[in-house]
């Protein structure tokens, strides 16, 4: 499987509630909380860092989880919000067209 | 439950303010006869100031902004303003009349992500709508900035404040916002003025069209189930509080001050001397608008609309009590269910009863004036 970039989509709106993230898009109003490993792998997707990168340095490190495992659950988060433009996903990294987001 | 009210639910228990209605002007290019603002500057908040309230709103775990006014677009750094909303990641939604909105400004708002824009339509003919905005020319450029904003794929819902002048005009204008592909949102309330002044609740419908409303199943779908008769009220209700004002929600006037919503002009601090958040944790009238309990409220705890009443204790606290009830929301409780509050039986009796002592004074102290204009409080039919 070819790599993948992620960027957060600029059509969204998201804060953190509780220790979740709560994810709107702006576009379909869908709503989304996600859980910890979700959380990071939205907080990490600035569209340089591979997917399987994120996968191997950040959620396999921080969740204790092996990254077969991490992946295929990383691959369905990701495709599931790209479904709603709340990710962006491509096989090369991306450049951000909104300002950057100050997340907080 | 759904995810949303999960949410909802998530915040009241954390103590998070989850919206924040944030009026940035109440400068307006429309002079709507039944408006609840005065539309002078009174020293309205700079870029920076809102820019730096943002900051604090996104701390404080806000996610729903309303932007509003006034007319929001007077304000010319109001892009600005919603291109930080945005990176903040914000839920921005936008309250206009659409005067100002042409080409250019539909496409920005798409660009930024805001998503919804809710705009004003008094009614589908031109004479009525800008003879209530008194802005010749009002309902064309409404409707041309619905079709821009609309032609930029963006989500609108038109919002029709119903009174006497436009009653009638309603489903026109229901059909007027199909036909744009926009929601549609009705609104029979009509509030004092933040001054205190309540001519302007002459405007309401009166109870037999506000019952037309509340009959008509293109309006409130399944009418058995909107208007049946309340059912006993359970312990729950008892220990419910009346709507997220001051709970999960607050509102913010372009000069600072917060309040625990919109229409409940309670001042609860400012922005300009105070951080948002310890307004929102310490001030001591909040914590009074939380305390409250629908066991709590002296008439309406015993009414048996208790659990289904739509009562806005802002309403309550313009007409002089925030514990008491709030007329209008009796009245509409009477009208869908046929069924008397505990608050209209309490003032027929007590206008059967009459006085027990009635004493004749020679010239009426001075504060009598207002308080007994504000105690007859007459509905609108009644």
């Amino acid at each position: 499987m070819a790599e993948r970039y992620i960027m957060r989509g600029s059509e969204v709106a998201a804060r953190v509630l509780g220790g979740e993230m709560m994810v709107m898009s702006t576009t379909d109003s869908t709503f989304f909380t996600l859980n910890a490993v979700a959380t990071a792998i939205w907080q990490a997707a600035d569209g340089r860092t591979p997917l399987s990168e994120i996968v191997a340095n950040k959620i396999c490190r921080e969740f204790d989880v092996d990254q077969e495992r991490a992946q295929r659950g990383a691959d369905r988060f990701v495709d599931e919000l790209s479904r709603h433009g709340i990710l962006l996903v491509s096989e090369y990294p991306l450049v951000e067209s909104f300002p950057s987001p100050e997340s907080r | 439950m759904t995810l949303l009210s999960e949410m909802n639910q998530r915040a009241l228990d954390l103590g998070v303010p989850l919206s924040v209605h944030l009026d940035l002007t109440y400068r307006c290019n429309e002079r709507c006869v039944h408006c609840y603002l005065d539309h002078d500057d009174h020293g309205e908040m700079t870029t920076a100031e809102v820019a730096d309230l943002l900051v604090q709103l996104a701390d404080a775990g806000v996610f729903f902004l309303s932007l509003s006014g006034g007319e929001v677009f007077m304000r010319r750094d109001l892009f600005e303003i919603i291109e930080k909303a945005r990176r903040l990641l914000f839920n921005v939604k936008v309250k206009t009349n659409g005067v100002m909105i042409s080409k250019e400004e539909a496409a920005r708002l798409r660009q930024l992500g805001v998503e919804q824009i809710q705009i004003s339509v008094y009614s589908h003919r031109p004479e009525v709508h800008d003879a209530i905005t008194k802005l010749p020319g009002s309902l064309a450029r409404t409707i041309r900035a619905i079709r821009f904003l609309k032609s930029e794929g963006l989500k609108v819902s038109v919002s029709n404040v119903v009174m006497r002048a436009n009653f009638v005009d309603q489903s026109g204008v229901m059909m007027l916002a199909r036909e744009l592909g926009a929601e549609y949102m009705l609104d029979p309330t009509i509030t004092p003025k933040l001054d205190g002044d309540r001519s302007i609740l002459a405007l309401r419908i009166p109870g037999n069209d506000l019952k037309q409303i509340f009959h008509n199943p293109e309006l409130v779908g399944n009418v058995e189930e909107f208007c049946a008769a309340p059912p006993p009220p359970g312990e729950d209700v008892s220990e419910g509080f009346p709507c997220s004002a001051g709970h999960t929600a607050c509102y913010i006037s372009p000069y600072g001050d917060v309040f625990p919503c919109v229409q409940f002009p309670l001042p609860s601090g400012n922005v300009r001397r105070q951080r948002f958040l310890d307004i929102w944790r310490d001030s001591p009238q909040l914590k009074e608008v939380r305390s409250i309990r629908a066991k709590d409220l002296p008439t309406c705890s015993t009414c048996a609309h208790v659990g289904t009443c739509t009562r806005c204790p802002g309403l309550a606290y313009m007409e002089g009590n925030m514990r008491g009830p709030s007329t209008a929301d009796c009245e509409k409780s009477f009208l869908r269910t046929g069924i008397e509050s505990a608050n209209m039986l309490a003032r027929a009796h007590a206008a059967a009863a009459g006085p027990l002592i009635q004493i004749q004074l020679p010239t009426p102290p001075s504060y009598l004036g207002p308080r007994c204009e504000s105690s007859s409080s007459q509905l609108p039919g009644a």
